[in-house]
């Protein structure tokens, strides 16, 4: 049984289709990864799974409970990380920790023995008793996971948490973010971090205007968008229009430069065995290249061609 | 997880940040302090009272009744950082009942106000302002200014639930000033122009300071009018009203939340 259901979401804002029709279904133990543009909907998703929005049609059930009808039982199953690490700031650690428990429901000494736990799972214990605005962005947001994981919750929603986080912190949350996962948490991961949904998850859900427009593993969807790719690099900028045109005829396939990197990018529907294609071509033109690379295409380049072809609105 | 104990928590929430960061509540009560100074010494001579009496121990129950006044300003903009920082979504998404966010804030802003008035309180008697009356009567004083914070105490989740913005927060510290001082807290109505004096005898303030200052045994500045003779049920009515308008209206700011 899937740990988390989405059927038919619908969540208007006046004139606005946040949610329009959204599906989803995400079997227990995994990272799933919602990615999706600003404004896709990804952040209405987590509220009305959350329970924090009424939508207007659709149904949605978490850990096998309707989050409309008994969202006090989908409250006891899950953890909110919403896009703001919402912690207190000026209490310390600890009391922030004891406090969501003591309001989880658990005694003074029961929440005070979870939160010893959580902080040194988190490696937060040397740091239990400042003032939380005293914290690290990568030390906040790891409280504030902590804080979402008291009771065990059967799924955490995290809601873009690496957004606005230097690459440490946000290293420090991904490895959280499976830990988390591999002690058996669902999770369910919005971000407009492509590599971020490359990196954690092992399903991703592309969504735009309100809905999904793709499903898969992040491989799948990256064949989704074509075979692999060559990116020459070219020694000198003026040469690379030039030699793009001629690597273009040569290899039969369009090439896309980019004048910043001095960088020619070409698919090949083929695989591997193409690029000696490309490397006879260069050595017929008399251009050795600063760098040749051969790589799948990155789920950016995905992301582009997917959002491409849907219909403008 | 009852409400009621839901709300305790996040009262102790805030009462926890008093012992962390003390300096913050600290300056409010010297502002109280320093305000009271300021009325009663540097302005306070110029004010006379129609009907008589000392100025400092006319202007006590007011001081009291302003600053439960000025308190909608540190609910408003509590909400509204809670709001904004998701702390509240966080609560939302938690398992206790829907009334425990605005339960912890009634604990908390009740405590606070109720340090500040005994503040104000130990502050006057050392100035020379003087209870005249019989302890029921006081008690009673007591309990009608904690009664205006109470009601203000919803104005201020309504508009902290409802504006959730840094300039909302500025807004409405902005406008109890005018608010505060369109009443008889400070100055008698009856020095006022007459429509101004009338309208300030009308702001639920006024009523509350106005009583206090009855059961206190101070002097009221007020000879004759609506005011004069029923002080101490207009301190009980008005503060139900503004409760009977506003809570309904924060139950709804808190529902909307829904979206």
């Amino acid at each position: 049984m899937n740990t988390l259901v989405a059927e038919g979401l619908r969540k208007r804002y006046g004139d606005l289709h946040a949610l329009d029709g959204f599906d989803l279904h995400i079997p227990p133990g995994v990272i799933h990864g919602l990615l999706g543009p600003n404004g896709a909907g990804k952040t209405t998703v987590v509220k009305a799974l959350t329970t924090l929005i009424d939508v207007d049609g659709g149904t949605a059930t978490v850990a096998g409970f309707d989050v409309r009808t008994q969202s006090a039982q989908v409250r006891r199953r899950i953890g909110l990380i919403g896009q703001n690490a919402a912690v207190d700031e000026v209490l310390g650690g600890r009391q922030n920790l004891v406090m969501f428990g003591r309001l989880y429901g658990l005694g003074k000494a029961a929440a005070r023995e979870r939160a010893d736990e959580l902080l040194d799972t988190f490696g937060l214990t040397d740091a239990a008793d400042r003032a939380v605005s005293t914290y690290s962005g990568g030390m906040r947001r790891r409280l504030d996971i902590a804080a979402g994981l008291i009771l065990t919750p059967a799924v955490l929603f995290l809601d873009e948490p690496t957004t606005g986080l230097d690459p440490r912190a946000r290293n420090e949350v991904w490895a959280t973010v499976r830990e988390t996962a591999a002690r058996g948490t669902t999770v369910l991961l919005t971000t407009q971090y492509l590599d971020e949904a490359d990196q954690l998850a092992s399903e991703i859900s592309v969504m735009n205007h309100g809905k999904i427009i793709a499903n898969g593993t992040p491989e799948a969807l990256k064949r989704q968008v074509g075979g692999d790719r060559v990116t020459v690099t070219i020694g000198q900028r003026d040469d690379l229009h030039h030699v793009a045109g001629r690597l273009a005829e040569a290899v039969g396939e369009p090439a896309v430069t980019d004048d910043d990197t001095r960088g020619v990018t070409f698919e090949l529907p083929a695989g591997v065995t193409a690029v000696s294609g490309v490397v006879r071509a260069l050595d017929d033109l008399g251009v050795t290249p600063e760098d040749l690379l051969l790589r799948r295409p990155t789920l950016d380049e995905v992301f582009l061609t997917l959002t491409e072809k849907e219909p403008a609105r | 997880m009852t409400t009621l104990r839901a709300g305790w928590i996040i009262t102790q929430r805030e009462l926890a940040h008093w012992v962390r960061e003390p300096w913050g509540p600290i300056f409010n009560l010297l502002f109280s302090v320093m305000l009271l100074l300021v009325f009663g010494f540097l302005f306070g001579g110029a004010i006379d009272i129609p009907g008589g009496g000392d100025y400092i121990t006319f202007l006590l129950p007011g001081m009291m009744a302003l600053s439960m006044m000025f308190g909608v300003e540190s609910t408003a903009t509590a909400m509204a950082n809670d709001a904004r920082k998701g702390i509240t979504d966080r609560f939302r998404s938690m398992p206790i009942g829907s009334g425990s966010v605005a339960l912890g804030r009634v604990g908390a802003d009740m405590t606070n106000s109720a340090v500040e008035l005994l503040v104000l309180i130990v502050g006057g008697l050392l100035i020379g302002w003087r209870i005249t009356s019989d302890p029921g009567s006081a008690v009673l004083a007591v309990l009608l200014l904690l009664l205006l914070r109470f009601a203000v105490l919803w104005i201020g989740i309504f508009l902290g639930l409802t504006f959730r913005g840094e300039g909302a927060t500025t807004a409405v510290q902005v406008l109890v000033w005018p608010i505060g001082f369109l009443s008889t807290a400070i100055v008698s109505a009856e020095t006022m122009p007459a429509w101004l004096g009338a309208l300030a005898a009308w702001n639920p303030l006024s009523a509350t300071a106005t009583a206090a200052r009855q059961l206190f045994g101070n002097p009221t500045g007020i000879t004759e009018g609506v005011l004069a003779d029923h002080a101490v049920l207009l301190a009980i009515g008005w503060p139900l009203l503004l409760v009977a308008v506003f809570a309904p209206l924060s139950a709804r700011a808190y529902r909307r939340l829904r979206g």
